[in-house]
């Protein structure tokens, strides 16, 4: 396993050592001896096609379904064996349905396990609108409301306060923004990502998005078939280096243009700004944008150069495409972790 | 997500928007409400204004007074009550059972049993029980919690079987005990489903109630019996009226019931 990336805080959160799960009748194990550490503070992302044993594998980790053989570990502890109810309530667990209690307003959806693990009225409410404000949810409006009168996106959203009603340290989530229109998903990403950097939580994502993958996790584990790690290692590497054959054909064609997406325009050497040129409002990107956006910009308004500019708007350089030609890492020319997140 | 659920009544109104605004259909809601309770006094006050108007012989007199009316409604609603609470307490609890992962592989001979309870004809059952067990009010009560057993059975099983999984997997998920499940997530989805077959239980038992006469368990049918036996048509008639004012208003009465306990949010 490479240790490219030097991430604060490297102690192990979640190891399942050798775990497998056979069902009775299957001749082929659903998850053949699977080892896999994740690290504290880190969004890994179990990446595969459909009935590869990515979502088995998740929930092995909270023992929904229980392991035939192996050990799994939550923060050095062994809690193969503890109970698994109380083992699910330190871990947060968050579905593409959503599955938010039709029959309960949005606070007690959101309150259930805090009163369940027997905190007081007061505690919950406070909790509660603590964790509505974090997704960007005005408590006032949204606590007394039920399930159905919300949004899609305001569902996923209460999905997510709810998992992280208990504080856990780990969390979940199951294809979380599957079942979102695309427009809304890519908002309600970013917004993961702003709370992931606020909250540092151990984040288990699963998904066949190669692009949420890459956008999303700080590792991704790519699974063949009976939950076989293909390859484990940082976007960046997998998108470069792609350990076997396997691996390169399920990412498919574009690699290198998805690669884009994990640097920021910022990352890049710019040009000095010549007053000579006119600054063309369309030619434009912000130094937090990707240069992926850039190379968008380029495209659209068939400029070979764009001007890019700092938070507030102000110009500070000039990008030319031969810069994006020439920093596009065909080698090993690693752009070490941790990178900033770009936020949209 | 929304768990959609068989009701009694043909299909319920689906919420027309994000907000309950309140105002025409609540109005129509109340209108509806009054309907069956102004129209079953009508008919009793058209009952009282029609016996008033007749001169009753002794015989007729005999059976029509207060006492006897009053006595006959309060045995039929004892009979009624009492199967009624004994068939949910069986079949709630069964039905939960039922849809549990071990015993599930049973269900089939339940619902088999339960429903042979109900296609046998219930004077059959009646007189059945009355030659094996004796005559009386506990003899009619068994009777009857056997003929209204399946429903409250059924629609407990189906409530259940048609809340949706992935709401059991959340809840499983984030840390939720089997037990908390059924009770936090599972029977307040299932409930309006259950009440549906409770009210089904209830009218059947309203109805069936009047054979009881044949087990000496007195109710409304002793009225008819009297009526049919001494050829006295105003008797028949008001036994007969009371019977039917008497399921409809049960029939109302479980209505608003339903209403009061389907959980809010659905």
């Amino acid at each position: 396993m490479t240790d490219s990336a030097t991430t604060p805080g490297t102690d192990v959160m979640i190891r399942l050592d050798r775990v497998r799960k056979c069902y009775p009748g299957q001749a082929v194990d659903a998850v053949a001896e699977l080892s896999l550490d994740i690290r504290a503070g880190e969004i890994v992302v179990l990446l595969g096609p459909s009935g590869c044993g990515k979502t088995t594998t998740m929930r092995l980790i909270n023992r929904l379904i229980e392991p035939s053989s192996g050990r799994i570990f939550l923060d050095g502890k062994d809690v193969t064996a503890v109970n698994p109810d109380l083992l699910r309530r330190r871990i947060g667990y968050v579905i593409q349905q959503v599955g938010l209690f039709p029959h309960m307003t949005i606070g007690d959806n959101v309150g259930l396990i805090p009163r369940t693990l027997g905190w007081d009225k007061a505690r919950t409410k406070a909790r509660v609108d603590t964790l509505l404000d974090l997704v960007g949810l005005e408590p006032a409006r949204y606590r007394d409301r039920f399930p159905k009168q919300l949004s899609g996106g305001q569902q996923q959203r209460v999905g997510v306060a709810r998992a992280l009603a208990a504080d856990p340290p780990v969390m979940l989530m199951d294809e979380p923004f599957g079942a979102i229109d695309p427009v809304t998903r890519e908002r309600l990403q970013d917004e993961f990502l702003k709370l992931q950097a606020q909250i540092g939580k151990t984040i288990v994502i699963v998904t066949h998005d190669v692009a949420e993958a890459v956008k999303l996790g700080d590792r991704i584990a790519i699974f063949a078939e009976g939950a076989r790690l293909a390859q484990y290692d940082t976007p960046e590497r997998i998108l470069s280096e792609p350990a076997d054959e396997f691996v390169s054909s399920f990412l498919g064609t574009g690699t290198a243009v998805r690669r884009l997406g994990l640097r920021r325009v910022g990352d890049l050497r710019f040009e000095p700004l010549d007053g000579t040129r006119p600054i063309d409002d369309r030619c434009v990107v912000r130094a937090d944008q990707s240069v992926h956006d850039a190379l968008d910009v380029m495209l659209r308004t068939g400029s070979e150069i764009v001007t890019v500019t700092d938070g507030t708007g102000e110009p500070i350089g000039l990008l030319p495409f031969t810069t994006v030609l020439d920093h596009h890492p065909t080698d090993g020319d690693d752009p070490s972790r941790p990178r900033e997140r770009s936020g949209h | 997500m929304a768990t959609t659920v068989l009701a009694s009544r043909g299909s319920r109104e689906q919420p027309s928007g994000r907000d309950n605004v309140p105002g025409r259909s609540a109005l129509r809601t109340t209108a509806g409400l009054l309907f069956t309770p102004i129209l079953l006094s009508a008919v009793c006050l058209a009952l009282f204004a029609y016996l008033g108007s007749r001169d009753l012989d002794d015989i007729e007199r005999r059976s029509i007074n207060a006492e006897v009316i009053g006595r006959s409604l309060v045995e039929h609603l004892r009979l009624v009550a009492l199967s009624t609470v004994i068939v949910v307490v069986i079949a709630v609890p069964l039905g939960i059972l039922l849809t549990r992962p071990g015993p599930r592989r049973l269900a089939p001979v339940f619902l088999a049993l339960a429903n042979i309870g109900q296609a046998v004809p219930s004077v059959g059952l009646l007189v059945l029980l009355a030659v094996t067990a004796g005559i009386g009010f506990s003899q009619a009560v068994v009777a009857l919690v056997v003929y209204s057993l399946l429903p409250v059975l059924r629609n407990t099983m189906i409530g259940l079987q048609r809340v949706d999984r992935t709401l059991i997997d959340a809840g499983r998920g984030m840390g939720l005990t089997r037990t908390a499940v059924l009770f936090r997530v599972e029977l307040p989805l299932a409930i309006p489903v259950m009440l549906a077959g409770i009210r089904v239980a209830l009218i059947i038992n309203v109805g069936t109630a009047t054979l009881a006469v044949f087990t000496n368990a007195g109710g409304l049918g002793t009225l008819i019996e009297t009526g049919i036996v001494l050829n006295r048509i105003t008797i028949l008639l008001t036994g007969s009226i009371l019977a039917a004012v008497l399921a409809l208003a049960v029939d109302w009465l479980a209505g608003l019931a339903e209403r009061l306990l389907r959980p809010r949010g659905l």
